[in-house]
């Protein structure tokens, strides 16, 4: 259907050309014609980035997952000497660009009330945001790629920065120190492969397909580039002990910020991983899974026990997010299908469920502008249905069967389980520490007596909080009980991923 | 479809029950609607439950259907699917009827409980999730079901929310089983690693391939089917409540009474039971496990009962005998009688349901009066309900002739359960069983004084209680005492019309759905062993009713073993009942014991059993306390002080002091620097990778 179109080059910059355009529209106007403007303006970026969802909607059912390759492939020249611009997507990045087009359109719906200053330019923010998310995605240069990669944080400072709450100057300034290291690492290490190609292949070239597919790097040396990249990627995750900016950016983010941070940014590193670390450094992967395997049950069961710990609702999600992060990594470096499967699964579900739960957080914070856990009780009272849709979302959250958050953890746990049980075992104490902090906000917050007079006004959802959480829960049980909507997707690309590996390792003789 | 209706029939009541719940919902179905629509739901299952036992036990129409796709990830795929056998037959007729009844009790129980469609929903949600735990064809979807009984018991455990304890008591149910959880999640991973598969028919149709394989976890090499039975057991002592990991259930009664009687009686505890039968292919190559578990399962019913004595509260002390009968299922298990194992699980889902909803209509009586020191007397008030309680007792106290088929419930599937570890320990089959024999003697006698104790103290002897709430009692609705009814004539009836069903017989009715296959295995020695016992009994005359079949030897063994064997339980089951009378009965009776303890304390002994053998207090001061402190340590100094202290914030002030000496340079926010630094690096690579490309 779109062979002809640049249709992922649509999907890229049409939410930044909308930026432009709510740009373009105040410069022009008058005083009046702006206070009206930024009124709309939420209501410009829904529907912007509706269509986008639309657009990625219609590639979806377009692809063709019975294809390993990368599909929809525009290739256009842009730097020269073997950096083009190209795009492409395969059976891995293409779940990512929908998971990321669809949660934007609802953390702008979340926005028009949430957001209490700045409303343009906050939306301008937000799109700009939407297109470096799915252009790292879709980027087929490493050059590209890297733009992306790395862009896709300043629009996320700014609205910390900006939007934030008391401490987003602190919590923007740790984002940003953790990121940088990583940068300039990987940097190094993309020149570094740059170079080599040059030597290697005889021509210089970043094409990222051309890379994977034909670039041999000697196994000492990749092991220093396998580091570089992993240090990005690691802090994107984040992988313990490089995690410590995670819940500083969250509670300080706006809800939207935290939806997007959580539901995709987080997966920018694991993405990485899969893309880069194991398909060009393949002997370094092995090498370094252990040191993977470790670091990975360490944040599931250290960062479990700290979320038990907190007072601050966002916190204890975020923290819990970095634990379910670990299943991730531990997944990815499995390098079987249902690790490999279940780590992409389980990005997807987290992206699905945190971002939901945040949602849920926002909902409460609106209403009385406190995240204290003890300021809350008794809610379901006031609250019913909205205490159904935290119940589902903390069940997600907790693993349980049925929804999406159990098939992510059961395949990678069955995928390191081949691996070293010692591992799984690990992984397997974050299902009873999940159930302890999660089932403990639950009733902290949503069960009890209600003794906060401040409480007694509290409003059930409205009709936009609805329209926000019910796909998300629909989702989640959804992908619960019919996961081959994704791994069947995904399966193919996978596959390949493996053979590649194996064939490489068996090359090289480990 | 038989079967979808079966179980996708409380699906339906429990999520138009849901949606009652809300304040859209409200409108279209009223809040009698809704319990009628859930109710109906429920009595059309159980019938249809019937229906199907009579087509799989008896017609041998066990099928298998397909329902879904589910996870299909390389080489592991589970569907959704149903594996209809007797085994599940039986588990459908259990946990349909004993639901359906609940949901009629609770008509009258609920009645002036506020949230009525959320209290039926989650009871047909827990239905719901039970059957497709019975139902499963496979591991994963089994986890799904029994993971997902642990959410509805959650649920129901903290339905008045209003409650501190019940949220503690919810929270400590659900982490508990998590723990079990675990266990079996990594069985099930063991399992996919071993046979390559988590279809039940594929797994135990190659356990003789594999009985020699080994695997090595957590740096042991071990037996792979020891590990896989061993693992699996961990859940089922989660779910059912065994030592160790049982601190759950007494605590699970803050629940409203029809949910102690449906989930944490008569069904969702015997979920591992369950699930030991399903797997008894693997139980039966792994001997050293089945040793354990007979071991853990007789520990547990001399636990369990030990405790019940001294209990105060008469929830807790069913509850108490709950986890004491699982106990003697497993050890059935154990010794590998698992038709007796499964026979007890049916008979005692009727006699404790109706114990339970007994309590219940005490509990209802006595506007929730739960301590038993404070009523006393008052069958005059509840005739009906003493009458359904004492054929309670007499069912669980096992109470019957020996060497004929005339006897409560109990009586045959308890002496069955004592005299299977009896025969295996004689023939030196488990060593073990002997040990579990002589500890179900034990705990019959407990049982017994402990029943007729709650009798005696809660209908018996003179009121201690309030008088305002005594002149207040009454007797239960109708709605309630229909449910006590049916489930009396199922504790009454069920041990005489299904004995010779479910231990006679037994290849005939279990039709394969019970594996036995490995020659080494004990049971089979026992059953070559026992003939020649059974031949000796036989010329004594006990019994000429002989049953060829490898598991003939059980339907032998009963009859025709030392007389007694036989006569054992009956007889400490009736001096329990004696010591009971003699101490709560003759002259002042309860009055006197607890004024007794009031005054004195009560003796060392008496204070560690009423405090549950201070486990609680063990878990408390170690586990709980621990996880808490842990938790602060990584918090307060792995993440803040360590990697905060020497990592950002370290930088920051490093920077910070160096910018101070710059101060020229020292305009503003850190990041302010990072987009000069960051255009500047795009700048120089633009630059460097121009000059390497041309």
């Amino acid at each position: 259907m779109f062979e002809n179109y640049p249709i992922l080059s649509l999907i890229t910059f049409i939410p930044l050309a909308g930026a432009f355009l709510l740009i373009f529209m105040t410069r022009v106007s008058n005083a009046d014609a702006q206070e009206q403007l930024s009124k709309n303006a939420p209501r410009v970026a829904l529907v912007i980035s509706s269509a986008v969802f639309f657009l990625a909607l219609m590639l979806t059912f377009d692809f063709d997952s019975s294809k390993s390759g990368f599909q929809f492939v525009e290739t256009t020249k842009w730097l020269g000497g073997g950096i083009d611009f190209r795009l492409g997507v395969d059976g891995i990045s293409i779940l990512f660009v929908l998971l990321t087009t669809f949660l934007t359109p609802l953390c702008i719906l979340a926005s028009e009330r949430s957001v209490k200053s700045r409303m343009l330019e906050f939306m301008v923010a937000f799109l700009i945001l939407e297109t470096l998310m799915i252009g790292t995605f879709v980027a087929l240069d490493l050059i590209l790629f890297y733009l992306f990669f790395e862009a896709v944080l300043i629009p996320m400072f700014i609205i910390i920065g900006v939007w934030g709450g008391k401490n987003r100057v602190y919590a923007s300034y740790k984002f940003f120190l953790y990121t940088l290291l990583g940068s300039v690492l990987m940097l190094a290490a993309i020149m570094w492969i740059y170079s080599f190609s040059m030597v290697n292949l005889g021509d210089a070239t970043t094409n990222i397909e051309v890379l994977i597919n034909e670039l041999r790097i000697p196994k000492e040396t990749q092991k220093w580039l396998w580091l570089a990249f992993f240090a990005s990627f690691a802090v994107k995750m984040p992988m313990w002990p490089v995690h410590t900016w995670l819940p500083d950016a969250h509670v300080e983010a706006p809800t939207a910020g935290s939806v997007i941070l959580a539901g995709v940014l987080l997966k920018l590193g694991g993405y990485g991983f899969l893309r880069f670390s194991l398909t060009l450094f393949p002997n370094a992967s092995l090498e370094f899974a252990p040191l993977i395997f470790w670091m990975s049950v360490i944040a599931i069961i250290y960062t479990s026990l700290i979320a038990y710990r907190q007072n601050d609702i966002k916190k204890l999600i975020a923290y819990s997010s970095v634990a379910h992060m670990g299943f991730v990594t531990m997944g990815i470096f499995t390098f079987n299908t249902q690790g490999l499967q279940g780590g992409i699964y389980q990005m997807l579900s987290h992206g699905i469920i945190s971002g939901a739960l945040f949602f849920c957080v926002g909902v409460i914070y609106d209403r009385m502008h406190t995240r204290e856990i003890s300021f809350y009780g008794g809610l379901v009272k006031r609250m019913p249905v909205y205490a159904a849709f935290f119940m589902l979302f903390t069940m997600a959250n907790v693993g349980l069967p049925g929804t999406s958050g159990f098939v992510g953890e059961i395949l990678t746990m069955i995928g390191a389980y081949q691996v070293s049980p010692w591992i799984a075992l690990g992984a397997a104490m974050g299902m009873i520490f999940s159930a302890v902090y999660a089932l403990h906000l639950y009733r902290e917050v949503i069960f009890g007596e209600q003794i906060n007079p401040n409480l007694d006004s509290i409003k059930d959802m409205n009709t936009r909080e609805l329209i926000i959480l019910t796909p998300l829960a629909l989702l989640t049980i959804l992908f619960g009980i019919y996961p081959s909507l994704i791994t069947d997707i995904t399966a193919v690309s996978v596959e390949n991923l493996i053979n590649n590996f194996n064939a490489a390792i068996l090359l090289t003789g480990n | 479809m038989l079967y979808h209706i079966i179980i996708f029939a409380p699906l339906i009541g429990a999520l138009i029950a849901g949606l009652a719940g809300t304040k859209f919902g409200r409108n279209i179905i009223n809040e009698k609607l809704c319990m009628l629509l859930t109710t109906s739901f429920l009595f059309t299952s159980a019938i249809l439950s019937w229906v199907s036992l009579v087509k799989v036990g008896i017609n041998h129409e066990a099928v298998d259907i397909r329902v879904l796709r589910w996870m299909d990830v390389g080489s592991l795929k589970a569907d959704w699917a149903f594996k209809i056998d007797t085994l599940t037959a039986v588990m459908l007729v259990v946990v349909n009827s004993v639901s359906a009844l609940v949901h009629l009790y609770s008509w009258g129980y609920m009645s002036d409980d506020d949230y009525k469609p959320r209290f039926f929903s989650y009871l047909s949600l827990f239905t719901f999730f039970m059957l497709m735990l019975v139902t499963s064809n496979n591991f994963i979807q089994l986890f799904f079901g029994w993971e997902g009984v642990g959410l509805a018991s959650y649920l129901l455990i903290g339905y008045y929310f209003k409650k501190d304890t019940a949220n503690a008591a919810s929270i400590k149910a659900f982490v508990t089983n998590r723990v079990g959880d675990v266990g079996l999640a990594l069985g099930v991973m063991t399992v996919f690693l071993v046979f390559g598969s988590v279809n039940f028919d594929i797994v135990f149709s190659s356990i003789l391939e594999n009985s020699d394989r080994k695997l090595s976890f957590l740096s042991f090499e071990l037996d792979a089917l020891e590990l896989i039975a061993a693992l699996l057991f961990i859940g089922a002592m989660g779910k059912s409540a065994q030592f160790i990991l049982h601190v759950w259930l007494p605590d699970a009664m803050e629940g409203p009474t029809p949910v102690s009687a449906l989930i944490h009686a008569a069904t969702m505890v015997t979920a591992g039971v369950f699930l030991i039968c399903r797997a008894s292919a693997i139980y039966d190559a792994a001997p050293i496990t089945s040793g354990f578990i007979t071991a853990i399962g007789a520990f547990t019913a001399f636990f369990a009962a030990s405790v019940a004595l001294v209990q105060n509260d008469i929830k807790r002390v069913i509850a108490y005998s709950t986890c004491s009968q699982l106990g003697y299922m497993f050890f059935a298990a154990g010794v590998g009688a698992y038709n007796a194992a499964m026979f007890h699980l049916f008979t005692h889902a009727f006699f404790k349901a109706l114990l339970f909803l007994c309590a219940g209509s005490v509990i209802h009586a006595m506007h929730h009066e739960q301590d038993m020191r404070k009523m006393g007397g008052i069958w005059k008030k509840v005739p009906v309900t003493y009458i359904a309680m004492i054929i309670g007792t007499l069912a669980i106290t096992g109470i019957g002739i020996p060497g004929t088929k005339i006897g409560f419930a109990g009586f045959f599937s308890k002496d069955a359960i004592i005299e299977a570890a009896y025969s295996a320990g004689a023939i030196g089959a488990s060593d073990s069983a002997t040990f579990a024999f002589w500890i179900g003697i034990v705990a019959a006698l407990m049982t017994a004084f402990y029943s007729w104790r709650l009798i005696f103290m809660t209908f018996n002897g003179n009121y201690r209680g309030d008088q305002e709430i005594y002149a207040h009692a009454h007797e239960s609705p109708l709605n309630m005492l229909v449910p006590l009814g049916l489930l009396s004539l199922g504790a009454v009836m069920a041990g005489v019309l299904f004995y010779s069903k479910f231990i006679g017989n037994y290849g005939d009715f279990w039709n394969g759905s019970l594996i036995i296959n490995n020659p080494d295995h004990h049971v089979k020695i026992a059953s070559e062993n026992l003939y020649a016992a059974v031949e000796i009994s036989a010329l004594n005359g006990i019994e000429d009713n002989k049953h060829s079949g490898l598991f003939g030897w059980l339907f032998n063994l009963v009859h025709g073993y030392p007389f007694w064997v036989l006569l054992m339980p009956l007889l400490v089951s009736i001096s329990g009942f004696s010591l009971a009378y003699l101490m709560y009965m003759r002259g002042e009776g309860a009055s006197k014991h607890i004024r007794n303890i009031e005054d004195n304390g009560g003796s060392p002994l008496y204070n560690f059993l009423l405090n549950k053998w201070y486990i609680d207090e063990i878990y408390e001061m170690t586990i709980v306390k621990w996880v808490k402190k842990i938790g602060d340590i990584f918090w307060k100094i792995g993440d803040q002080k360590i990697i905060d202290g020497f990592g950002p914030d370290g930088i920051s002030s490093a920077i910070s002091r160096i910018s101070k000496r710059l101060s020229k340079l020292h305009t503003g926010y850190l990041y302010h620097y990072a987009f000069v630094m960051l255009l500047g690096v795009a700048l120089i690579i633009i630059l460097v990778f121009r000059t390497v490309g041309s």
